[in-house]
């Protein structure tokens, strides 16, 4: 994922004075392709106006009809402007235009990650810290002010929305899941039942799903000491991680990239003492 | 009034016909518009330019009302309840979103 200190690069399709319009069914191509290889892109016509820019890179796309320069900069200093005609240009063209400008600028290629973490709905949240206790890949962290905060995007597991199953208040959205009210959906009566039930479920297999894993892996390895029934003890194993799993949607990969139980244990502790901190943190604060 | 619009370019969670049919009226319709490849990709990295385009008033074709919002919460920018109209392409047909795009303040009214 691009950092905030990375340089940024905006397409304007221009179609003001001093320019030709496209075809219709060029500019919706044209848009549909600059948005797909990670591109933001405004449209610029006669009707309507677009957000502001602040800084970083602008490359202005035009049938431009009166010779322009090439680069300018704002008035702020802020903007670095390219103006580049496409007349002449076939799709592929304009879109090498604007590839080469990204590469000039030392722009990061976009895409290339799913953008799968948790969105806390502040309405909701309680910060009771449950999240930042369970979430064992620091996704989640504290303010100064003793406030729970998505600190670590990257972090995340994709397609595991396990975090907002264990939140209590169904405080936390995944807005790429599959389904309300994760997704962002509105909260009706029932969502809030179903999801204490699965909050239940992950309670009834000991309220610490870790604790629950190292409980049943012990349980495991000793019956596989005493009867030496390897392939018993490796059953027991799955039919739990088969009911985690289906209880909290943890995909299978994530499960498999768990750490240690000892490393799970120190984890756990660790995130766990955070979370007492800003408990505490938030008592003080009154 | 602004437009954005969102083409959840990560992810297949907005069906491909209404965000597709969605960008084609917009790009028809002779009003300039925003467009980013993704919000949460953005919400994620915290860009700047969220700020941007949530000055004013503005309407979003994207998904969620409650998750637009908490994402650009989650920037660090506020999207004021007040002259924000998100326009949620995941349930509403494409004719819908387009014409709460492109009404006019009275007929929105």
């Amino acid at each position: 994922m691009p950092s905030l200190s990375d340089p940024t690069l905006r397409v304007v399709l221009y179609e003001g004075a001093g320019s030709e319009p496209l075809a219709d069914s060029d500019r919706a191509a044209l848009l549909r392709s600059l948005l797909e290889r990670g591109y933001a892109v405004s449209s610029s016509r006669g009707e309507g106006t677009l957000s502001p820019t602040g800084n970083g890179t602008l490359a202005v796309l035009g049938r431009f009809t009166e010779e322009r320069n090439e680069q300018a900069t704002d008035e702020t200093g802020q903007v670095t402007v390219h103006f580049r005609s496409i007349n002449g240009l076939d799709h592929d063209g304009v879109m090498g235009t604007v590839d080469a400008i990204r590469g000039d600028h030392q722009v990061p290629q976009p895409g290339g990650w799913k953008p799968w973490f948790p969105v806390i709905d502040y309405s909701r949240c309680t910060n009771c810290m449950q999240c930042l206790s369970f979430c064992l890949f620091d996704v989640y962290g504290v303010s100064g002010g003793g406030k729970i905060q998505v600190r670590n995007q990257n972090n995340c597991k994709t397609d595991c929305p396990a975090c907002s199953r264990v939140c209590p208040e169904v405080a936390i959205l995944f807005p790429k899941y599959k389904s309300g009210p994760i997704n962002g959906d509105e909260i009706d009566a029932e969502d809030l039942r179903r999801e204490a039930m699965k909050v239940d479920i992950s309670a009834l297999l000991g309220g610490d799903i870790y604790q629950a894993l190292r409980d049943r892996s012990a349980k495991a390895k000793s019956r596989f000491s005493k009867e030496r029934d390897e392939d018993r003890a490796l059953k027991e194993r799955q039919r739990c991680l088969i009911k985690l799993q289906q209880a909290l949607e943890i995909p299978p990969e994530v499960l498999a990239s768990l750490p240690s139980p000892d490393e799970i244990r120190a984890k756990a502790e660790v995130a766990k003492a955070r979370a007492e901190d800003a408990l505490s943190l938030q008592k003080v604060n009154g | 009034m602004r437009i954005l619009y969102c083409h959840c370019a990560y992810a297949q969670v907005v069906p491909k016909d209404v965000k597709n049919e969605v960008l084609e009226r917009l790009a028809s319709s002779g009003v300039s518009f925003d467009a980013v490849p993704d919000l949460c990709e953005m919400s994620a990295r915290k860009d700047p330019k969220l700020k941007e385009l949530a000055e004013g008033e503005v309407r979003i074709a994207a998904c969620y009302p409650r998750a637009v919002k908490w994402l650009f919460n989650g920037a660090d920018v506020t999207l004021p309840d007040e002259g924000v109209q998100v326009l949620n392409m995941r349930v509403e047909t494409a004719e819908n979103v387009v014409t709460a795009l492109l009404a006019t303040n009275e007929e929105a009214a």
